[in-house]
């Protein structure tokens, strides 16, 4: 794990990079890391979520600045701005049903070739898809998914990058951290080895590549 | 009574102690304000929640303790917290005794459409396919009718939310179960005849010849 200014960290990330962001409605999304994308101005962005928040809160800053050409997602009710851009198809935008999506993320980062789900199957989350039957079940092959990089909030990172996650912030963030090539992470507070005990890293810190400086 | 009151109070009578519970936005949501006395049920939110408590009162919010729509809320007693993968995990994996959700239309097999119009409202499924495919009972909650149209319909003109057809669809004017696949009158709402219910419903109806009125509780 390597400390980082929030300004370096944002230039390694180039236009088109495909980002992991962690939160869930603007909850727990590592906004820092997200102001500076909109000020270095980074273009054509895939964006990798939950949901794309609102206008002019979490990632809902990078629709708000036209910054995204392509969002994975399963919900973006609460952002126009983002339905807006997709019937304009000025944002190519790929619906993905909640627990599908958070899997296929695992799938990512846990090393597997995909995963199996009865949800969507026989509705239009099924379409192109390949079916599997287990044991007399339907099921729909869902393939992972990864990212150039995951923007992860943490409540805490100790020195060497573990991390602990704050109440219903967690949400993505522990799952995007397994799952893209570079993870940069901002912390509320970084804290000395050993305040964080063993038993509660949920993110272990060889996973963490870089670390956010305050 | 207005018809949101109605059907919340009639699905509180669904909870029993000790059941984990989740409740989509909307008129699900009032459920939680009319849980049965006595009983202990525990409420998921899907972001990552189970022990879900009312709002704070004002300036006690906390940033990251919020529910599915991203509003503050309270955490009860017992309660934790964890990652979507974990929360999925309790609604796929047959871990959710029950959810409560909104709906557009519900067809006579009781299948629901409630995630999309195309062309007007594409909001993205959320947790709603996952919900309705893994819960162990799935409630829906909804108006009989949408400006005088039926929602409760032969076949759904929208598209399906899931195959697996849910248990149990209350509205203002009725309970309506699918035992056999077959919509099925089991409730009328006070103040509510048979006749009603059927002028006001476009599938295929079952009327058995007793039905019972719709319990409101306490």
């Amino acid at each position: 794990m390597q400390t980082i200014a929030l300004s370096e960290a944002v230039a390694m990330i180039p236009d088109e990079a495909s980002l992991m962001v962690g939160g869930f409605m603007a909850v727990g999304t590592p906004e820092p890391l997200v102001d500076e994308l909109v000020r270095q101005a980074k273009r054509r962005l895939t964006l990798i979520a939950n949901d794309t928040a609102m206008p002019g809160a979490g990632i809902g800053k990078l629709i708000s600045a036209g910054l995204v050409a392509r969002v994975i997602a399963s919900h973006i009710g609460l952002n126009p701005e983002t339905q807006k851009g997709m019937l304009s198809r000025e944002i190519e935008v790929e619906l993905v049903p909640q627990g599908t999506l958070i899997e296929r993320i695992r799938a990512g980062g846990f090393g597997l070739g995909g995963v199996l789900t009865p949800t969507g199957v026989g509705t239009l989350a099924a379409e192109g898809k390949t079916t599997v039957d287990v044991d007399g079940r339907t099921f729909l092959v869902e393939k992972p998914i990864r990212a150039d990089f995951a923007l992860v909030h943490a409540r805490a990172a100790d020195y060497l990058g573990n991390l602990t996650y704050a109440l219903t912030a967690r949400n993505f963030n522990p799952v995007i951290a397994m799952a893209a090539e570079k993870v940069i992470v901002c912390a509320e507070s970084i804290v000395p080895v050993g305040v964080i005990p063993p038993d509660q890293v949920v993110t272990p810190a060889p996973v963490v590549d870089y670390l956010i400086v305050q | 009574m207005d018809a949101q009151t109605v059907i919340a109070k009639r699905i509180a009578q669904e909870l029993r102690d000790g059941m984990l519970v989740n409740l989509g936005i909307g008129i699900p949501t009032l459920v939680a304000n009319y849980v049965p006395r006595g009983i202990h049920v525990f409420f998921q939110s899907e972001n990552g929640l189970i022990g879900t408590g009312a709002v704070p009162e004002p300036g006690m919010a906390h940033k990251d303790l919020t529910d599915a729509g991203g509003r503050p809320v309270t955490a009860l007693p017992g309660a934790c917290t964890f990652d979507s993968a974990m929360s999925f995990g309790l609604i796929r994996g047959g871990h959710l005794d029950m959810t409560v959700l909104g709906g557009l239309q519900v067809d006579a097999h009781g299948r629901l459409a409630n995630w999309m119009i195309p062309g007007k409202m594409v909001p993205g499924m959320g947790g709603a396919m996952d919900l309705v495919t893994g819960a162990k009972r799935v409630v829906v909650a909804m108006q009989h009718t949408a400006k005088g149209n039926p929602k409760i319909v032969n076949q759904c003109s929208l598209p399906l939310t899931s195959l697996r057809p849910i248990d149990l669809l209350v509205t203002e004017l009725a309970v309506i179960g699918f035992p056999d696949g077959r919509a099925t009158l089991l409730e009328t709402a006070p103040g509510v005849t048979v006749e009603d219910v059927l002028k006001n419903t476009a599938a295929e109806l079952v009327a058995p010849k007793r039905v019972a009125q719709m319990s409101l509780g306490a």
